[in-house]
């Protein structure tokens, strides 16, 4: 169960979250998001055995519309801002995934 | 007056009638925050150049009248808002130089109104705090005393028409982030009902909670933004068919026999005792037009800001995902491998408040925890949400501060993250039911800080808030106020 501080651990949810954090960072970050988890641990006991249903429920859910091609970003758009780009290909650059 | 003084609906009549150009009107505001913006950052990004050729545009049109309510308007939009063009950083160094391809339908409906678009405001970054303190722009001063904070995150809007640098804004508001600076500058600030108002274009934050709103120094400015942006988009999936009443024709005056709830416990604890009292003298106000009060309970208030903090930063942790330095936005220089690239970008790019909500985020839906946090959170949502419209069955609406403070000075929360949270604690409740919250300026503290009036309301049902909020405003017209500043 999720009720003790020190099952937290900042470097694990860094690495899952893909941030490269400092020696620093993580220090203050396992006191600050300690405390505001700490704080955020009273959801926990919040009798809610009278609700049926999440409240994440989307009342849009079932709107379709045709499959059908609509007009959408030109490549040259979607391109515009990336950091490396090949235009003539339409392929964004990036480093190699293994080393 | 000058013209910078003059509402939006004014501006707008004078400029139909031909009194006065819409390049008068938008040099007007370009001269001011020239001489105004460096002491507040209220604006990041200003496009003159373009304001002042759609303003000629403008006023070539032969028939002034048969243009947009809103034409000849000036409007600064928040830079969390898509602008087809023009510079949107989302207050965040990932995001700078981001020239967006498309503007968000907000945007696009007003600029189909005839306004004019002079600038993007400063914001904490990707939304994500509560005194415009968290941007990687720099801080954005309150107008009203310049070692405060404007409140956050639409901070530099409401600085910005509070400090009359455009007569009308758009923020986002997540927990509060339209509500609250409007509350710390002394204008009024709009959350529509979730799906009143699209979020194409918005940058996401929380997609359950988002919601674009106007920001403006009167309820009736507020109204007619808000009724030329709202209505269903078919980019938006969670945009609502509901139609569009015609809101500023709601604002009648008269609010004899109307229901105004109070949740007395929660005020009467938590709330400083200045802000407390205009809060009291606002009601005595309201009660005097006609209105009535009803006491009523709010028995899981205390929950609110935890749950809200739960999802909030779940569905962050997870919007912010896409930053990885591919597409668009910062990349790092120098790593060889994929993976590297991905956290260095994501390290270097985010700022200290947006890594603490993705760490926690990412915590509450990581395995093991997902059903006890995630879930929990959602089904405590639920509860809360059942118990404010529990209350909206015996009242038109609820009445609550907008804070329980008066604006901070500067500095005074960034050590303490949980304690600038507790900020939001009457604007999150609103925003997890997805009702419709306003917050009208009901008098100042000393030393001459605004206080706002937060009115809730039933889904869909803004027109009844907005027309207590401007009947109250008749009788005490706060947002007329201006701050002392070079004129």
């Amino acid at each position: 169960m999720p009720d003790r501080r020190d099952d937290f651990s900042v470097a694990h949810m860094a690495q899952l979250a893909r941030l490269r954090l400092t020696a620093d960072e993580e220090l203050l970050y396992t006191k600050q998001v300690g405390d505001i988890l700490e704080h955020a641990r009273q959801v926990l006991s919040v009798d809610t055995s009278g609700v049926t249903t999440a409240s994440s429920e989307d009342e849009a859910t079932g709107r379709t519309r045709s499959d059908t091609v609509q007009p959408s970003l030109p490549r040259d758009a979607a391109l515009g801002n990336a950091p490396d780009a090949v235009g003539r290909s339409g392929h964004f650059r990036v480093p190699k995934v293994l080393g | 007056m000058p013209l910078w003084d003059w509402s939006a609906a004014a501006l707008h009549a004078r400029f139909a009638a031909g009194d006065v150009s819409a390049l008068d009107i938008c040099q007007a505001f370009i001269d001011r925050i020239a001489r105004t913006n460096t002491a507040l950052n209220a604006f990041l990004t200003i496009d003159a150049d373009r304001a002042l050729g759609r303003a000629a545009a403008l006023d070539r049109e032969v028939d002034r009248r048969a243009l947009g309510p809103l034409a000849g308007v000036p409007i600064a939009i928040k830079d969390t808002l898509c602008t087809e063009g023009m510079a949107t950083t989302a207050g965040s160094r990932m995001l700078a130089g981001f020239i967006p391809p498309y503007s968000a339908t907000a945007v696009q409906r007003l600029e189909a109104a005839g306004a004019v678009v002079i600038g993007k405001t400063n914001c904490d970054e990707f939304a994500m705090g509560s005194s415009n303190e968290h941007s990687a722009f720099g801080v954005v001063r309150n107008p009203w005393a310049l070692d405060r904070t404007p409140g956050g995150s639409s901070g530099g809007s409401a600085a910005a028409v509070a400090a009359r640098l455009a007569p009308a804004a758009l923020g986002s508001d997540t927990g509060g982030s339209v509500r609250q600076p409007a509350g710390f500058c002394g204008v009024v600030g709009v959350r529509p009902t979730y799906g009143r108002l699209s979020r194409y274009g918005l940058v996401a934050f929380a997609s359950s909670l988002d919601q674009i709103g106007p920001i403006a120094h009167n309820v009736l400015d507020a109204a007619l933004l808000l009724r030329v942006m709202a209505g269903y988009d078919a980019r938006d999936a969670t945009s609502a068919q509901d139609a569009v009443p015609d809101y500023p024709a709601a604002l009648t005056g008269d609010i004899r026999g109307c229901r105004i709830g109070v949740p007395a416990a929660l005020v009467h604890t938590g709330v400083d005792e200045p802000v407390r009292t205009c809060f009291v003298q606002a009601l005595e106000v309201l009660a005097a037009r006609g209105a009535t009060l009803v006491d009523i309970a709010w028995p899981h208030a205390s929950m609110a800001v935890p749950v809200y903090y739960v999802i909030a930063t779940a569905e962050a942790s997870s919007n912010l995902a896409r930053y990885d330095g591919v597409r668009y936005g910062y990349r790092t220089s120098g790593s060889p491998v994929l993976r590297e690239m991905y956290e260095r970008s994501r390290d270097e790019g985010f700022g200290a408040e947006v890594k603490r909500r993705i760490i926690l985020g990412t915590f509450v839906l990581s395995a093991g925890y997902h059903d006890a946090f995630y879930v929990k959170a959602q089904q405590a949502r639920a509860l809360i949400t059942h118990e404010i419209e529990s209350a909206l069955e015996h009242c038109d609406a609820v009445a609550l501060p907008t804070s329980p403070t008066a604006a901070f000075p500067l500095g005074d929360r960034l050590a303490d993250p949980l304690q600038m949270y507790m900020a939001d604690v009457f604007t999150v409740g609103a925003s997890m039911a997805g009702l419709p919250a306003l917050s009208v300026p009901c008098g100042f503290v000393d030393p001459r800080l605004p206080v706002g009036l937060q009115l809730v309301g039933r889904r869909f049902d803004e027109a009844t808030i907005l027309r207590i909020a401007e009947a109250y405003e008749r009788d005490r017209p706060w947002g007329a106020s201006l701050p002392s500043l070079p004129s």
